[in-house]
This record gives structure tokens, sequence and C-alpha cells, in this order.
């Protein structure tokens, strides 16, 4: 029994609801500020937090694809830009939050510490092409650019494996990698099920 | 090279004015203005932290006029791998650890080794209170007004032998009552150490409270070391064995990552962690915008104990 195709305006009328599903995290800081519960280091806590729900985001823009084919619902796309924009929303606050508390703002500080520390610049290394997805995630863009959209887009992948690569060696010194293997988990599931499609839709169009 | 940086203390730091104005501060901060005067036993604070009172006499010699971290914070965030990794496992999951019956044994290399009762070990000497500043090898730190007396008195009573090089310290293994023996990101027991000197220093600290009340068990209880100019980590919690040994222990933290942790874990603020610099910290309290704070050599303590690394490439032996 197959569910009738959505019409990419039926999908657009939940995105209100995913911007302030994305909000959450935000309002849960403010809130959580006003209670006395960001511990008693809050920017260890929001700097954290926010590098969490950054990958949290990104985890969600990888499903789309996964679920527009698995639930044929090829409409779902339309999501899919805003849930990008909040994985990198977070990042950036995840990055202010590094070069105010850490680095004091001083942009030879920042400097230093991406030259010194591998696990910096692996951060940096994923936030960079973000910046480029961000800037091209118009409609404009995706016309103008064609199918190098398509090419320049797919660096995602490489950014969630810098992103997880990242984590992991946050956790490295404290021997702690649940978290981070959680979270390298569901990205290769993401990806293998891509890597799946892809290895189908060959094979068919041999057959 | 980063040579040895003896910081200057202010002598407003050690002269008795400082001590009891910010005795004063921090008494109205605790709210046990009226213990002090000898009127109060059941105050509010105490019903709510539900901890007994510890008598101890300030010692001005071990005396800041920092301003205190609040009770607050310093007993609910914590690192306490045996209760789970994060800040807030210790205080919400070390109620079930027993501390009573409790025993230290002190042996090894010592001329007369023995089994002490916690409740011996709070009588041994008379309870002093020293406020030291506590900096975390993450990078933060707290200005804490500890109860206990210095660990050089207690060994002195077991008489350590010529070969007893090394103090070991075994915090205790209770997997019942302690979630995080499940994560494995340690091979349990906790095990910290100093060189004989640094354990006869009278700033190392046997601690039985804080802020004039018996430690919490997130905090250790029911005795912890507090190693001042060492980073937090090598200051032992909940400790039921001290062991005198010849060779140098392999500590926990050496044992897991001894490329990020030494052995000797000085505070220093020239030799950064592989991931992050140790030249500055966040003083856990500060304002949401406050700037962070220049780390000190030794923490501050080095007029008391530069000379025990004299000769020594600090940079190596980290």
């Amino acid at each position: 029994m197959l569910v009738p195709n959505w019409t990419a305006g039926q999908v657009a009328r939940f995105k209100p609801a995913i911007f302030l599903l994305g909000l959450y995290p935000l309002a849960r800081w403010i809130w959580l500020g006003f209670t006395d519960g960001l511990t008693a280091n809050p920017p260890e806590f929001l700097i954290r937090s926010s590098g969490i729900w950054a990958l949290v985001a990104l985890g969600l823009t990888l499903a789309v694809t996964p679920l527009r084919r698995i639930l044929r619902q090829p409409a779902l796309v339309r999501v899919r830009r805003m849930l990008g924009l909040f994985a990198f929303f977070y990042t950036v606050l995840h990055l202010l939050g590094w070069a105010f508390w850490e680095r004091g703002w001083s942009l030879t500080s920042m400097w230093q510490d991406i030259v010194q520390r591998t696990f910096i610049l692996v951060g940096m290394l994923a936030f960079v092409p973000m910046v480029a997805l961000a800037v091209t995630s118009t409609q404009g863009s995706i016309r103008r650019m064609g199918h190098y959209w398509r090419d320049l887009h797919r660096s995602v992948y490489a950014i969630a494996a810098l992103s997880v690569w990242h984590f992991w060696l946050v956790r490295a010194g404290k021997n702690d990698f649940f978290e981070p293997y959680v979270y390298g988990v569901v990205l290769a599931v993401l990806l293998l099920i891509r890597v799946a499609f892809y290895v189908r839709s060959r094979r068919d169009g041999a057959a | 090279m980063t040579p040895l940086r003896i910081p200057h203390i202010a002598p407003s730091e050690i002269t008795p004015v400082a001590v009891w104005q910010s005795r004063r501060t921090w008494l109205k901060q605790a709210g046990l203005g009226a213990v002090a005067l000898g009127v109060g036993s059941v105050l509010p604070a105490w019903a709510e932290s539900g901890r007994a009172p510890l008598k101890a006499t300030p010692n001005p010699q071990y005396w800041l006029s920092n301003k205190l971290t609040s009770e607050k914070d310093i007993t609910s965030y914590n690192n306490f791998y045996e209760f789970g990794t994060g800040k807030r496992d210790p205080v919400d999951y070390a109620e079930a650890m027993q501390t009573r019956p409790w025993t230290v044994s002190v042996e090894g290399e010592v001329a007369k080794p023995r089994t002490f009762d916690i409740d011996d070990l709070l009588k041994l000497a008379p309870m002093e209170e020293r406020i030291y500043r506590l900096r975390c090898v993450e990078a933060w730190s707290m200005v804490i007004p500890w109860s206990g007396y210095s660990l050089a008195t207690l060994l002195k009573q077991v008489e350590p032998t010529s070969k007893g090089k090394y103090v070991e310290f075994t915090t205790v293994v209770q997997p019942d009552n302690m979630p995080g023996f499940n994560d494995r990101v340690i091979d349990w027991p906790y095990i910290e150490g100093l060189r004989i000197d640094e354990a006869m220093h009278p700033l190392t600290m046997l601690v039985f409270g804080v802020y004039g009340k018996i430690l919490p068990n997130q905090n250790g209880a029911p005795m912890r070391v507090a190693i001042p100019w060492k980073y937090g980590f090598k200051s032992g919690k909940s400790i039921v064995k001290i062991r005198l040994v010849e060779k140098m222990p392999v500590t926990s933290w050496v044992k897991t990552a001894a490329n990020e942790y030494g052995f000797y874990a000085n505070v220093n603020p020239g030799v950064p962690h592989p991931r992050w610099s140790q030249a500055t910290e966040r003083r856990i309290g500060d304002s949401f915008f406050a700037p962070r704070v220049e780390t000190l050599m030794f923490n501050g303590y080095g007029e008391q104990v530069a000379s025990l690394y004299d000769g020594m490439d600090l940079r190596r032996y980290y």
C-alpha cells in the first residue's frame, strides 16, 4: 500500500514547525540561563552543547535524502536547506563561544590554537567548507551554479566526517568515546544507505 | 624553555588583616556568622545540605584574600569518574557511596604499618581550616576553604623507611554504588601518587571537610588529599589506602594518556596540554563575560614549593 506522494506545498507547511524545533536548543539555553541551570561553568557548557547540537542538526540534514528514498517522498527535500542552515547556525555559535571564552577574541591566539592543536584544526577544516555551503544555499546560487552546486554540496560528507573526528579527538584525552562512537555510527549508516542506493541503481540500470 | 617563574605573592595575602577580612566575607557568604560567635548549631544551610559541621581552626599561614568559590559550585561541579564523566554525575550519584565503616590502610615501606579507622583520623591532629586555590587540568579553578591537616602528620605516625621514596594513594572501589565503573574510562581503582618530599610538604593536606562541614561524598568523603600546586586530578578522593613505595607509582591518568597527563602535573602556565593552553583559567563563579584569569606557576605556591623541583626540566617532567 503506497502513501500518496506529498507535494512540495504539503511538505512546506511543516517548515514553521521545523523552524521552531530548530530553535529548541537556543531556547533551552536561555531558559537554563534564567534558572541557574548552565552548570558552574557556563562557557564550557555552552561551547559543548552548541557543538553537540550542530552535530545533531548535521545528522538530521544528512538523513533527509535516505528518508526521501525509503519513504518514496522526494518532496521532503524542501526541509533540507533549513536543517543544514541550523547545523551551520549552531556551528557558528560553537565557534564564537571558542573565539570569545577560550581565545578572548584574539586572532593571534585563535591562529595559534589552530596550528598547535589537531582537534581545533580539524574542527576548522570542517567549518570552512560549511561557510561555502551556507553562502551558496540560496535558490539563486543553485540556479547559477548548475551542476557545480551539486559537486560543491557533496563536501557535506567530508564536513560530517571531520566533525565526528573533531568530537572524537576532543574526547580522546578523557578516553571517553561513547558519544563520538554513537555519532560516528549514525553518520556511517547515513552514508552507507547512500552507497546501497547507488549500487542498486547501477545494477538496475545495467539489467 | 620557560624559566622557572616564581610569582610575587602580595604581602596582603598573608597579613592578618586580609585574613580577617576574607574570613568575614566568606562567613557572610556561607551564612555561618552565628556559628563563629559560638551561637548556631542548626542553621538552614546545614539543614539543606544535611552535612554535619566540622570544627576547624583557621590557619592564617594558609589563607588567601581571593573571593571564595560558592559552596554550591564546589559541591556540584566535580570530576569523580567513579560516578560518571559528567560534572554533575558526582553530585547526582555519590549519595550511594558508603563512607562508614571506613578504614585507611597506611602500609608499604614504613616501620609501623597500620590501618586507621576514619574516626581516629578525624582526631589524629587538630582540624585546620585552610583556603587553597584548586586548578583543574581542564583550565578552570576554584578557591576552596578545606578542613583537615597536613598529610605529613599521618605519615610521621607510620615512620616511612629510607625505601619509601614515593607515596601511592588508592581511591575506594564500590562498584554497586558507583555507576561510573561501567564506563571503563580508567583501569580502576583510581591511583594517584607523590614523591615523598611532595607528600611530606606541609601544603599537602588530608581533607575531611569543606566550608566548615564534613566533606560531601562528591568531593571525596570521608577523606581526600589536596595538593594545591598541582592539577586537581593529583588530589585523590575517598582514599582507602596510602602506600609508601620505592618506585614511582603508575598513576591512573599516566596509564590512560601519558602524553597528556604527567606524574608531576605541577600547575605550569608555560607547558600547554596537548589539547588546550594552560596559560589562563576560568575562575568558576566569575560572571558570564568575565575574562579568563592568568594561571600562576605552581598555582601561586612557587615560594613554598619551587625548591622541590630545582634542576628539573619541568617541560619534560610535566
